[in-house]
C-alpha cells in the first residue's frame, strides 16, 4: 500500500499533528510520501523526509500562503493522480477536515473521519471512531480508492526524527483562481498552546464566578507553569469570563490531552463529550458531590481560589520553574 | 436574498451516554430527539442574517417522516418555510447529493448555512461535500458575519488558535460555530404558525436524482471501554493537598 499523507503547515511551519499523520501512515506498512503545500516550506519539506517519508512531494507557492480549500483540493487531486496513491491520510484539523472532504466527495470515495486508530487491511483501511459524541465506538470502511481518512489529533505518536533524507519533488500549483479572500489575520499570542494539541489543560468553569478575572489570572498561572493549554466550560464562555474559542465539550472543542485539571466545572454531560477521554483527569470542586469527581482519577475538595495557586506555588517548586 | 438552514435531527446531548450500540448500529433509537444544537446555532444565524439584511430564511433536513418536528422547531424560531427531504438511506455524500438537488430546484438560495457538525454522526464533513455538490465556495467555522448582499459576503472564521477575515462571491455556503448566536426562543405566534404549516415533502425522485450508493460501512458498533475511575482524594491545607496531588502527577507521568 502506498500513502500520501497531507502535511499541513502554517506560515511556513508544519501543524504538529500533521507529523502524527505520518506516524501513523508509516505504522501501516508500505510506501509512505508526503505532500506539503504552503509558502517556504522548504524546512518543513525536509523534515517530512527526516521524519521518515521515502519522497516529498512540494507545493511552495505565495498564493498558497494560507489554507485555501479550493486551491488546496485542485493541488492534492493533482498529486494524488502522480503518485497513484492507494491512501490519503491527514491530521482532523479544521483545515484537514474540509480538505479530505473535498478530495473524498470530488472522487467519489468516502471519507473516514476523525479516527481515533487506523490499520489497514487487504490494501484498504480500517478506522475506529467515535460517534454520539464519544458515546459510540465503530469501525469503518469506504469504498473507493484512493481510501481517505483523517486522525483525530493526538490519536497517534509523531513520526520520530530520523535524520533520513529524501527526494523532494517540486510540483507547480494547480492553475485555479481562488474565491475566498483573506483580508486580515488575528493570529493566537505567540505561545499560546492549541488545546487540541495540548498534552496538559487546566480549565476554568463557572466557579470562578465571584472573581472571574483573578479565577482565570489563577487558572493561567498554573497553565504556564504547567506549559498547559487553557480551557473553560460553556457556563465560563456563556457568562463571558473567556472567549468561546476556550471552549471545551459538545459545542466547542473536543480534546484528548493526558492531564485535564477541571477547576470550578462540575462535569455535566456535555462537557465530558468533550475532554472525558483525557488520560488523567483532576477536579477541583468545593463541592464533593459534582459528577466531576465520578470521571477524575484525582480531586481536591476546596476553593479554587486557594488550590489552584497552592497548586502553582507547588509545582513552581518541584518542576523548578 | 433566501439563507437555507441545514439541520439534522439528533439526540437530546443529555442521553448520548443512552444510546446503545444495537441502536447506533440501526438507527433506531430510544432516546430523545431534538435539533442538532450546532444546527440551533445555524437557525439563529439564519435569521439573523434575514432579520439584518432582507430576505427569507428557510430550513431543510434530510431524514424519515419524524424530523417534520424538528423542522416544526425551526419555523417555530422564525424561518418562513421548511422543507423535508425524505430519506434514511444516504450517507453524508448521499445527503449532499440531496441537499444539492434541493437548492437547485429552489433556485433562489443565496446563502446555505449548516452547523459545523452534528452530535451523531460527528464527521463535521458534510457542508464542503454539499459546497462540491453546488461548485459554491465553502467557509467553515464562521462566527461572527461582517457584511452580506447578493453579491457577496464577509465573515470571520475561526481556523485553529487564528481568527481569519474573510471575503466570498455569493451563492456560498457557510458552516457556522457557536458564536454566531444564542439560539432564541421561539414565540408563542410562531409556535401557532409552526404547528399549522404546511411542510413539503420531497423524495429523491421529485429531485431529480438517485440516492447515491453509500460509500461508507460501518460495523462493530460499541460502548468505549469504561473509565475506571475511582477517584483519589487529597485532604489537609491547601498546600498539603497540592504538594500531593503533583506527586501522584508526576508519579503518573503526566507532568
Ligand atoms: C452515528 C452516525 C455516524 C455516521 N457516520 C458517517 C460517516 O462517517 N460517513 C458518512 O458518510 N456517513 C455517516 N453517517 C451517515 C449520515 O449520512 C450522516 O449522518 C450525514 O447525514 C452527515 O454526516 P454527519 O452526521 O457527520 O454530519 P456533519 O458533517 O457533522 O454535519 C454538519 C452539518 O451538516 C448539516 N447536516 C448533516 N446532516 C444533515 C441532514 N441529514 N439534513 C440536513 N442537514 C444535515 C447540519 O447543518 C450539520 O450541522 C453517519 C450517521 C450516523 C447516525
Ligand atoms: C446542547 C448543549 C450543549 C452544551 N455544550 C457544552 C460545551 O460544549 N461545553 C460545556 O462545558 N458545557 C456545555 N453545555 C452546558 C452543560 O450542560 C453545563 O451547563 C456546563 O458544562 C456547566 O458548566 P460549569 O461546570 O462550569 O458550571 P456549573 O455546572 O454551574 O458548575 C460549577 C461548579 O463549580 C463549583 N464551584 C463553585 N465555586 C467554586 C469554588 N470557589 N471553588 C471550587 N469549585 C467551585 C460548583 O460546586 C460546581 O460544581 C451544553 C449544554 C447543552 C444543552
Amino acid at each position: 500500500m502506498k500513502t500520501l499523507v497531507f502535511i499541513e503547515t502554517d506560515s511556513g511551519v508544519a501543524v504538529g499533528s500533521s507529523w502524527e499523520a505520518l506516524g501513523k501512515a508509516l505504522s501501516l506498512g508500505g510506501e509512505v510520501e508526503a505532500l506539503v503545500i504552503g509558502h517556504a516550506v522548504e524546512a518543513v519539506a525536509a523534515e517530512a523526509g527526516a521524519r521518515g517519508a521515502t519522497k516529498v512531494y512540494r507545493i511552495d507557492d505565495p498564493s498558497r500562503a494560507l489554507f485555501d480549500l479550493e486551491l488546496y483540493t485542485e493541488d492534492v487531486k493533482a498529486v494524488l493522480a502522480e503518485t497513484n496513491a492507494d491512501a490519503l491520510l491527514a491530521s482532523h484539523t479544521g483545515n484537514g477536515r474540509d480538505l479530505a472532504a473535498a478530495v473524498g466527495f470530488d472522487l467519489g470515495v468516502g471519507v473516514i473521519a476523525d479516527c481515533l486508530e487506523l490499520k489497514a487491511e487487504d490494501g484498504k483501511l480500517v478506522g475506529t471512531r467515535p460517534i454520539y459524541s464519544g458515546n459510540i465506538l465503530v469501525d469503518v470502511r469506504v469504498d473507493g480508492r484512493p481510501q481517505i481518512a483523517t486522525l483525530r489529533p493526538r490519536a497517534a505518536a509523531p513520526a520520530p526524527v530520523t535524520g533520513a533524507t529524501a527526494p523532494i519533488v517540486d510540483v507547480a500549483p494547480a492553475a485555479a483562481k481562488a474565491r475566498v479572500q483573506v483580508q486580515a489575520v488575528e493570529r493566537a499570542e505567540t505561545g499560546e498552546i492549541s488545546l487540541t494539541d495540548a498534552s496538559i489543560i487546566v480549565s476554568g468553569g463557572r466557579g470562578v464566578a465571584k472573581d472571574p478575572d483573578l479565577g482565570f489570572k489563577l487558572i493561567r498561572e498554573l497553565a504556564q507553569v504547567l506549559g498547559a493549554a487553557v480551557g473553560a466550560s460553556r457556563a465560563a464562555v456563556d457568562a463571558g469570563f473567556i472567549p468561546y474559542k476556550y471552549q471545551v465539550g459538545q459545542t466547542g472543542k473536543v480534546v484528548r490531552p493526558d492531564l485535564y485539571i477541571a477547576c470550578g466545572i462540575s462535569g455535566a454531560v456535555q462537557h465530558l463529550a468533550g475532554m472525558g477521554s483525557s488520560k488523567v483527569i483532576v477536579a477541583i470542586n468545593k463541592d464533593a458531590e459534582a459528577p466531576i469527581f465520578s470521571v477524575a482519577n484525582y480531586g481536591i475538595v476546596g476553593d479554587l481560589f486557594e488550590i489552584v495557586p497552592a497548586l502553582t506555588r507547588a509545582a513552581k517548586a518541584k518542576l523548578n520553574r | 436574498m433566501r439563507y437555507l438552514i441545514c439541520i439534522k435531527q439528533t439526540p437530546d446531548t443529555a442521553e448520548l451516554p443512552k444510546v446503545k450500540p444495537e441502536e447506533a448500529a440501526s438507527g433506531r433509537l430510544s432516546v430523545q430527539l431534538v435539533v442538532n444544537p450546532w444546527d440551533e446555532h445555524a437557525l439563529e444565524g439564519g435569521i439573523r442574517m434575514m432579520e439584518t439584511y432582507g430576505g427569507e430564511a428557510s430550513a431543510i433536513t434530510v431524514g424519515g417522516e419524524d424530523a417534520i418536528e424538528r423542522l416544526r422547531s425551526a419555523l417555530a424560531m422564525g424561518c418562513k418555510d421548511a422543507t423535508l427531504v425524505k430519506d434514511t438511506t444516504a450517507d453524508a455524500w448521499g445527503v449532499a447529493t440531496l441537499l444539492a438537488a434541493a437548492v437547485r430546484k429552489m433556485g433562489n438560495v443565496t446563502y446555505v448555512i449548516t452547523g459545523q457538525m452534528t452530535v451523531d454522526g460527528n464527521s463535521g464533513t458534510l457542508p464542503v461535500a454539499l459546497g462540491r455538490a453546488l461548485g459554491w465556495p465553502v467557509l467553515t467555522g464562521v462566527a461572527r458575519v461582517v457584511s452580506a448582499d447578493e453579491k457577496g459576503i464577509t465573515v470571520e472564521r475561526i481556523v485553529g488558535q487564528a481568527r481569519h477575515t474573510v471575503t466570498a462571491p455569493a451563492p456560498a455556503v457557510l458552516a457556522v460555530v457557536k458564536e454566531i448566536g444564542e439560539p432564541r426562543y421561539p414565540t408563542f405566534i410562531n409556535i401557532r404558525k409552526a404547528a399549522r404549516a404546511e411542510i413539503p415533502v420531497w423524495t429523491p425522485a421529485d429531485l431529480g436524482v438517485k440516492v447515491p450508493v453509500p460509500v461508507v460501512h460501518m460495523s462493530d458498533f460499541r460502548k468505549p471501554p469504561a473509565r475506571e475511575a475511582k477517584v483519589v482524594l487529597f485532604n489537609g491545607t491547601p498546600d498539603e493537598a497540592a504538594q500531593a496531588l503533583l506527586d501522584a502527577l508526576l508519579a503518573e507521568k503526566v507532568l
